[in-house]
C-alpha cells in the first residue's frame, strides 16, 4: 500500500524565536530552519512500515516555498520514494494545508496518511484532524503505536490520562507523538541519492484550492519574563523560604 | 451571542477542565450552552446544569459517543455548532482531538490553546514554545476555539440550575472503533490542576528514584510530573510529561528536580507561581526561571526536604 507523509518546514526546535521589535511578525530572519520533529518521527514510521513489508510505496508532501524542497529531500534521504511540494509564498493555515492535502490524497489514493501531531512552529496540532475531517477518514491522532492489519490500522494514542488504542479503517490519517519511534539520521549515500529521487511541485491553484487565511495576526509580543529568583544556600533554607517567603507550603 | 462549550467528563464525572473553558466563554460574553456528549452520562449533565453561568445543557447520550470517539463527536459538534457564534472546548487531548475535526466540517480556521480573549473574535495564544504570543483575529462566522486551562480561573461548579435538553442526533461515522485504554492509576491530584508539581528529569536515573519524588508529593499533596527525557528514557509513563508536547501546569509551587530547564520544558510550567529547582548544575538554564534554586545532588537534596516537611 501506498503511503503519504506530510513534512513541515520548521524553524529548528534550538533557536529560541523572538518577536520583531515592532510586533508585526517572529524575527526568523538566517535563523536555522530543519523538517519539523513530528514529521521526522512521520517519515521514519512509513519507513518502518516499508521496511516491514506492509508499504510499497512513500510519498513525502511539503507546502510553502521553494526551500521547503530542502525538507522533502530529507525525507527522501530517510526512505521516502518520492516527493511533492505544493508551491506558494503565502501565509498557510492549517485549514489551507489540510485542503492541499485532501487534493493530493484524492489523487495519490494513500491508504495511509501520516503527519506529525503539531508543528513547532505554529504550535496549532490541527492539520491532521482537519485533513481526516474532510476525507471522511478515521484518525489516529498522539499515536505512539501503529500497527497495520487486512483492512484497518490499530493505533495506540498518547492521552492525558494514559494509552488508548482505536482501530481506524482504512485508508486512516495517523499523526505522531514522540514516543512511536527514534528517527535513525540520514547517510551520505542516501542523501546523494535523495536528489535524483522524483519531486514534483504544483501548486494551490492547480490543486483548485482557496487557500485565503481565515485569522490575521494583529500582532507578536514576548511573553511576561519573569523576575530573575535567588538561590539558597541549603535545604533548610529552601523550607523556610518557601514557608515565610513565598508562603505556598 | 452563543457559546457552544463541549464538556469534558469520563461519563461519570465533569471534568474540572469545562470550568475553565467556561470561564473563557464568559470573557467572550452571551449565552454559555454545554455539550455533554458521552454514553450513561445523565450525571455529568445534572452536573453541569449546576454550573455558575450556564444557560442550557445538551446532553446527546448514546454509544456512538461513549469514549470520545473525535469522528463521531465531532459530526455532532458540527450539525449543533451551526447555531451558535462560538464553539469552545479544553485544549486536552480530547479536545485538541475533537475539536479541529469539528472546525473543518464548518469550513472554520480553529484557533488552537486561546490564554486570552481580547474581543469576541480575538484572541491570545501562545506560538514558539510560548516564546511569543500572539493576537489573533479570526473572520470565520462561528469561532472556534481551545482553551488554556491554566490561563482562566474556573467558574463557580455550583450556583446554576440550567434547563437539560436532550439531543437526538446519534452521529456514527463507523471508521473508527474504541480497542482500549491503559489509564494510570493514582490517588495523587491530577497534573494539570494540582496546587503543587514535583517533576523529576533525566538526572533521576531510573524510575525507582521516582519514589523520592512520590513521597515529597504525599507531603505537599502534590502531582508528581517528569521532562520528556525522563519519559523518552521510561522511568515513567507518557503522561506524566510536562512541556511544550506534553502537559501545561502553573500550579502555585512547582519543585524541577534534575531537569536542565529546556525550552520545551520551560513552555509547559514557566506559569507556575513560585519555580523551585534542584540540579547539581549551577549554569543549568531551569535556574534562570526559577525563584528559589538549589544548587545540590538531589539524592541528598530531595530526601532532606522530605524530612523537613
Ligand atoms: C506571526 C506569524 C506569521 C506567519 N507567517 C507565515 C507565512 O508568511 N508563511 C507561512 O507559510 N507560514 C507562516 N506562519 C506559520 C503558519 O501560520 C502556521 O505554521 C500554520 O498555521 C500551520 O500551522 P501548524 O503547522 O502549527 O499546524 P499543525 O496542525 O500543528 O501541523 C501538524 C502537521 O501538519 C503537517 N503540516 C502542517 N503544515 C504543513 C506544510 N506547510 N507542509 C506539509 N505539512 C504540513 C505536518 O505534518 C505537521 O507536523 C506564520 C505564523 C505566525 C505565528
Ligand atoms: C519536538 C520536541 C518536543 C519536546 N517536547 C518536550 C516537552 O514537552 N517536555 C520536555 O520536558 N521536553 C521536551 N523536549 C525535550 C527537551 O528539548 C529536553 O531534551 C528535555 O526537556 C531534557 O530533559 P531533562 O532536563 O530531564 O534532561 P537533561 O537536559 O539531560 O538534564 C538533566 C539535568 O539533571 C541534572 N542532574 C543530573 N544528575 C543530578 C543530580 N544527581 N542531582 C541534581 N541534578 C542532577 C543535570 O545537571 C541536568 O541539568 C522536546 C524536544 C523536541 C525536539
Amino acid at each position: 500500500m501506498k503511503v503519504l507523509v506530510a513534512v513541515k518546514r520548521v524553524v529548528d526546535y534550538n533557536v529560541k524565536v523572538r518577536p520583531k521589535a515592532d510586533g508585526s511578525d517572529v524575527d526568523i530572519a538566517n535563523v536555522k530552519m530543519s523538517i519539523n520533529p513530528f514529521c521526522e518521527i512521520a517519515v521514519e514510521e512509513a519507513v518502518r512500515l516499508k521496511e516491514k513489508g506492509v508499504v510499497s510505496e512513500i510519498v513525502a508532501v511539503s507546502m510553502g516555498p521553494k526551500q521547503c524542497q530542502e525538507q522533502i529531500r530529507t525525507a527522501l534521504a530517510l526512505g521516502a520514494d518520492r516527493g511533492i511540494q505544493v508551491e506558494t509564498d503565502a501565509e498557510l493555515q492549517p485549514l489551507a494545508v489540510a485542503k492541499c492535502l485532501k487534493a493530493i490524497v484524492e489523487k495519490e489514493e494513500p491508504q495511509l496518511v501520516i503527519l506529525g501531531k503539531q508543528s513547532i512552529d505554529g504550535d496549532n496540532n490541527q492539520t491532521g484532524q482537519m485533513l481526516a475531517a474532510l476525507t471522511g477518514m478515521g484518525q489516529g491522532t498522539f499515536a505512539s503505536e501503529v500497527n497495520v492489519e487486512e483492512g484497518s490500522v490499530k493505533v495506540t494514542r498518547e492521552i492525558d490520562g494514559g494509552l488508548q488504542t482505536v482501530e481506524l479503517q482504512l485508508p486512516a490519517v495517523v499523526t505522531t507523538d514522540l514516543r512511536l519511534n527514534e528517527p535513525r539520521y540520514a547517510s551520505l549515500p542516501n542523501i546523494m541519492k535523495a536528489k535524483k529521487k522524483p519531486l514534483d511541485v504544483t501548486n494551490p491553484d492547480e490543486l483548485g484550492v482557496d487557500i485565503a487565511p481565515r485569522t490575521k495576526t494583529l500582532k507578536v509580543e514576548p511573553p511576561a519574563e519573569r523576575q530573575a529568583g535567588i538561590k539558597v544556600g541549603d535545604v533548610a533554607e529552601l523550607v523556610e523560604k518557601l514557608k515565610n517567603e513565598a508562603k505556598v507550603i | 451571542m452563543s457559546i457552544l462549550v463541549i464538556a469534558e467528563h469520563d461519563n461519570a464525572e465533569l471534568k474540572g477542565a469545562t470550568l475553565n473553558t467556561i470561564a473563557a466563554a464568559k470573557a467572550v460574553g452571551g449565552d454559555i450552552d454545554v455539550l455533554v456528549a458521552g454514553s450513561g452520562c445523565g450525571a455529568v449533565a445534572e452536573a453541569a446544569a449546576k454550573v455558575e453561568g450556564v444557560s442550557k445543557v445538551l446532553v446527546a447520550d448514546n454509544a456512538a459517543y461513549e469514549h470520545q470517539l473525535a469522528e463521531n463527536v465531532a459530526k455532532l459538534v458540527g450539525d449543533l455548532g451551526k447555531n451558535y457564534s462560538h464553539i469552545m472546548a479544553p485544549a486536552t487531548t480530547t479536545g485538541k482531538n475533537m475539536l479541529p475535526r469539528a472546525a473543518a466540517l464548518l469550513d472554520v480556521q480553529p484557533i488552537s490553546d486561546i490564554i486570552a480573549v481580547e474581543s469576541p473574535d480575538t484572541f491570545k495564544r501562545p506560538i514558539y514554545a510560548g516564546n511569543v504570543i500572539a493576537t489573533v483575529q479570526s473572520s470565520d462566522a462561528i469561532k472556534v476555539a481551545s482553551v488554556r486551562t491554566t490561563a482562566f480561573d474556573p467558574v463557580a461548579a455550583e450556583g446554576g440550575s440550567a434547563a437539560v435538553e436532550t439531543v437526538d442526533i446519534v452521529d456514527d461515522a463507523a471508521v473508527s472503533k474504541f480497542v482500549g485504554e491503559e489509564l494510570a492509576e493514582s490517588d495523587r491530584p491530577e497534573l494539570t490542576a494540582a496546587r503543587v508539581v514535583i517533576s523529576g528529569g533525566r538526572g533521576m536515573q531510573n524510575g525507582e528514584n521516582f519514589e523520592m519524588l512520590n513521597k515529597v508529593a504525599d507531603k505537599l499533596g502534590a502531582a508528581v510530573g517528569a521532562s520528556r527525557a525522563a519519559v523518552d528514557a521510561g522511568f515513567v509513563p507518557n503522561d506524566m510529561q510536562v512541556g511544550q508536547t506534553g502537559k501545561i501546569v502553573a500550579p502555585d509551587l512547582y519543585i524541577a528536580v534534575g531537569i536542565s530547564g529546556a525550552i520545551q520544558h520551560l513552555a509547559g510550567m514557566k506559569d507556575s507561581k513560585v519555580i523551585v529547582a534542584i540540579n547539581k548544575d549551577e549554569e543549568a538554564p531551569i535556574f534562570s526561571v526559577a525563584d528559589y534554586g538549589l544548587v545540590a545532588d538531589l539524592f541528598d537534596a530531595v530526601p532532606e526536604l522530605e524530612a523537613k516537611l
